[in-house]
C-alpha cells in the first residue's frame, strides 16, 4: 500500500491530471454541493417524493374520472347519496366517499390538487419576479431610486393583507386568475428587502467594479453578475413560500372568495363540508389532509432546502 | 430617536391615505350597485336615485373622497349604508372581541413558542427536539379554517355526544358576563390561533437560542460554575428573545386584520367577520374603516417594534 506522501502529486493543466487513472477532477459548484447535501437529507428526500405524488395525481386527475367512471361535477343523485339525501362514506364505488351533491370526493381532490399546485406555483413565480427585480434596482441602483422603493416596500409589508385581498376580490367576482395576481402583488415585498440587503453589500465587490471597467453596462452587471449571486437565498424563500401561497388561495376558497362553483378545489370543499362535519367526516377528512399533507411536504422540503444551502445550520446542530 | 419616531409616522401617515385612496378607487371602478340592493327588486329608478343622492352616491368621485377624507380627519369614519350607524361605533363595539381573542391567543402562543424552542435548543437532536420540530411544522402547515374546524369537531362535537359540554360552538360573551363564561367561549378560537402561531415561534426561538448558546460569554458563563438552568434563562434567554419580541409585535399588529378566518369559523362578531360581512353587502364606509383601522395597527406596531428593539438591544441606534 502506498502512503499518501509516496505518491507523486500530478503536475500539468487539469485536462492531463484528469487523464490519469483514479485522478480525476471534478469542479463542484455551491449548487451541486447543495444537491448533494439535499440528497442526504431523507425527510426531505420523502417530502419530493410526496410532492411528486401530488403532481402526478394533478396531472392524471382526468385518469381518476375516467377509471372510477366519475367526471368530477357530475352529481350521482341516485348511487351517489343515501336516501335521506345524504352524502355516502367510503364505498367500492365511491373510494373516498361523495359530497352533499354526490359528487366523487377522491376525482374532485384530483382537480382540486390541479388549482392548489397552479395557484402556488404561480403566485409564487410572480412574487419572486417581482421581489427580485424591484430589489435588485432598489439595492444596484441607489439614490433616489432606493428611497422611493424602500418606501414602497415598507408601505406593501404595513398593509393588512387578507383584509385588502378579500376586498378587491369581493369586487372583482371569484376567480383563480384575480386570486393568483392579489397574492403576488402583495408578497413581493419580503422578497424585495432580501434581496436588496444582499444586492446593497454585493455592488461594492470586486468582481463588480470588474465587470464595470470592462465596460458592462447597469443592466449586464444586475441581471449578469449580481442575479446569480442572489439567487441561494431566493431559492430558499421560494420553497417555503409556496406552502404558503397554497394556504391562502385555499383560505380565500373557504372564504368563498377564491372559485366560481361547482370547481373542485380543496379550500371550497372544505367550506362545503362545514355543514356536515358531524354526520359525513370523509367529506372533510380527505380534503382536509390533502391539503395538509401537500403543505406539509412543502415545508418539510423547503427546510431541507435551506439546511442544504446553509451548512451552518448543520454545525450548530452537531455541537 | 424623536427625528426616527417623526419619520416613521410621517411614513405611517403616508401609509394609511395611500390605503384609503386604493380602497376607494377599487369600489367606485368596480360596478356598484348599493342604490339597487337597498332599495329592493322592486324599486323604480326614482327611488333608487333618491337613495343614492342621500348616500352622496350621485357626486364625482373626487367629491365622495374630499367628504370622506375630511370627515376622517376629525375622527368621523361615515356611517354604515344600511343601518346609518357610525362606522367608529362598529368598529368599538367589534374591538373588544378581536381584542380578547388576539390577547388571550398571544399569551397561549408566546408561553407555548418559546418554552418548545428552549426545550428544543438545549437538547439539540434528541427525541423531543425532533418531536417538537415536526410538532410545529405541522401546524405551521396548517390552514387556520381547518384547525379550527378539527377542534370544533373534537372538542366541541365529539365531547358533547360524549355528555362532556365543556366548551361552546361559538359566539361570545363580554368580560362583563363574567371571566369564566368569557374564557370558555375563547378557549377553542384561542387554541385555533395559538397553536398555528406557536409554530413559527418554537422555531425561531430555537434558532436564536442555538445560536446565542454557541457564543463566548455562555462558555464564560458556564466555565465560572453558574448553574446550567441560570445560564440559559438569565444569559442566554435574555439575548435570544429579541427577534421573538420582534416578530411578535409585527404578529401582533397583522393579527387585526388577520383574524378574519378564526372568528369566522368560530362566529366571534370581531373586526374581521364584520369586514367579511360588510364585504358581502358592499358596505363601502365599514370596510374602508375596517381597512384603515388594521393598517393603522400594524404601522403603529412596527414602530413599537423598532423601538423596542432599540431598547433591547443598545447595539441598535435608530436613525
Amino acid at each position: 500500500m502506498t502512503l499518501p506522501y509516496e505518491t507523486e502529486i500530478p503536475t500539468g493543466t487539469p485536462e492531463e491530471v484528469s487523464a490519469q487513472a483514479g485522478r480525476k477532477i471534478q469542479g463542484r459548484s455551491p449548487w451541486i454541493l447543495a444537491w448533494l447535501r439535499l440528497r442526504r437529507d431523507r425527510v426531505a428526500m420523502i417530502s419530493l417524493g410526496v410532492i411528486a405524488i401530488v403532481v402526478l395525481a394533478a396531472i392524471f386527475a382526468p385518469v381518476f374520472a375516467s377509471i372510477t367512471g366519475h367526471p368530477p361535477n357530475e352529481q350521482f343523485r341516485e348511487t351517489g347519496l343515501t336516501e335521506d339525501g345524504l352524502p355516502k362514506g367510503p364505498t367500492g364505488e365511491f373510494v373516498l366517499g361523495t359530497d352533499d351533491l354526490g359528487r366523487d370526493i377522491l376525482v374532485r381532490i384530483a382537480y382540486g390538487a390541479r388549482i392548489s399546485l397552479l395557484a402556488g406555483v404561480a403566485s409564487t413565480a410572480l412574487t419572486v419576479i417581482i421581489g427580485v427585480i424591484i430589489g435588485l434596482a432598489a439595492g444596484f441602483l441607489g439614490g433616489v431610486v432606493d428611497t422611493i422603493l424602500a418606501r414602497l416596500i415598507d408601505i406593501v409589508l404595513s398593509v393588512p393583507f387578507l383584509l385588502v385581498a378579500i376586498a378587491l376580490v369581493s369586487v372583482t367576482g371569484p376567480s383563480l386568475t384575480i386570486a393568483i395576481l392579489v397574492i403576488g402583488f402583495f408578497s413581493w415585498a419580503s422578497v424585495a428587502r432580501i434581496v436588496r440587503g444582499q444586492v446593497l453589500s454585493l455592488r461594492e465587490r470586486e468582481f463588480v467594479e470588474a465587470a464595470r471597467s470592462l465596460g458592462a453596462s447597469d443592466r449586464r452587471i444586475m441581471f449578469v453578475d449580481i442575479l446569480p449571486n442572489v439567487l441561494a437565498p431566493v431559492i430558499v424563500y421560494t420553497t417555503l413560500l409556496i406552502p404558503v401561497v397554497i394556504v391562502v388561495q385555499a383560505t380565500l376558497s373557504f372564504l368563498g372568495l377564491g372559485l366560481a362553483p361547482p370547481t373542485a378545489d380543496w379550500g371550497g370543499m372544505i367550506s362545503e363540508a362545514q355543514a356536515y362535519y358531524t354526520t359525513a367526516w370523509w367529506f372533510i377528512v380527505f380534503p382536509g389532509a390533502a391539503l395538509l399533507i401537500t403543505t406539509l411536504a412543502f415545508n418539510l422540503f423547503g427546510d431541507g432546502v435551506r439546511d442544504a444551502f446553509d451548512p451552518r445550520t448543520e454545525r450548530l446542530l452537531v455541537k | 430617536m424623536i427625528r426616527f419616531l417623526i419619520r416613521r409616522t410621517a411614513l405611517g401617515v403616508l401609509v394609511l391615505w395611500l390605503i384609503t385612496v386604493s380602497v376607494f378607487a377599487l369600489f367606485f371602478v368596480a360596478p356598484n350597485n348599493v342604490g339597487r340592493t337597498l332599495a329592493g327588486r322592486q324599486a323604480t329608478p326614482e327611488t333608487i336615485a333618491s337613495i343614492e343622492q342621500r348616500l352622496g352616491l350621485d357626486q364625482p368621485l373626487w367629491k365622495q373622497y374630499a367628504h370622506f377624507l375630511g370627515n376622517a380627519l376629525k375622527g368621523n369614519l361615515g356611517y354604515d349604508y344600511y343601518h346609518q350607524v357610525p362606522v367608529t361605533t362598529i368598529i368599538g363595539q367589534a374591538l373588544p372581541i378581536t381584542v380578547s381573542l388576539s390577547l388571550g391567543a398571544a399569551v397561549l402562543w408566546l408561553a407555548l413558542g418559546v418554552f418548545n424552542g428552549v426545550l428544543s435548543a438545549t437538547r439539540p437532536r434528541s427525541l423531543a427536539d425532533r418531536a417538537l420540530t415536526f410538532f410545529a411544522l405541522f401546524f405551521y402547515s396548517m390552514p387556520s379554517f381547518l384547525l379550527g374546524l378539527l377542534l370544533l369537531y373534537f372538542l366541541y362535537f365529539r365531547l358533547t355526544l360524549a355528555g362532556q359540554r365543556w366548551f361552546p360552538a361559538g359566539g361570545y360573551l363580554p368580560l362583563s358576563d363574567g371571566v369564566g363564561p368569557w374564557a370558555q367561549h375563547l378557549v377553542l378560537p384561542w387554541l385555533a390561533l395559538a397553536l398555528l402561531l406557536a409554530a413559527t415561534y418554537t422555531r425561531l426561538t430555537r434558532g436564536s437560542m442555538l445560536d446565542v448558546l454557541g457564543e463566548d460569554y455562555i462558555r464564560t458563563a458556564r466555565s465560572k460554575g453558574i448553574p446550567e438552568r441560570r445560564v440559559i434563562i438569565r444569559h442566554g434567554l435574555r439575548s435570544a428573545l429579541t427577534p421573538v419580541v420582534t416578530q411578535f409585535g409585527i404578529d401582533l399588529g397583522q393579527l387585526v386584520g388577520g383574524v378574519v378566518v378564526t372568528e369566522t369559523v368560530f362566529s366571534l362578531p370581531g373586526l374581521g367577520k364584520t369586514s367579511i360581512d360588510a364585504i358581502n353587502q358592499q358596505d363601502l364606509p365599514v370596510i374602508i374603516g375596517i381597512v384603515l383601522f388594521a393598517s393603522a395597527a400594524v404601522v403603529v406596531a412596527n414602530i413599537l417594534v423598532d423601538v423596542a428593539y432599540a431598547l433591547l438591544d443598545p447595539r441598535v441606534r435608530l436613525h
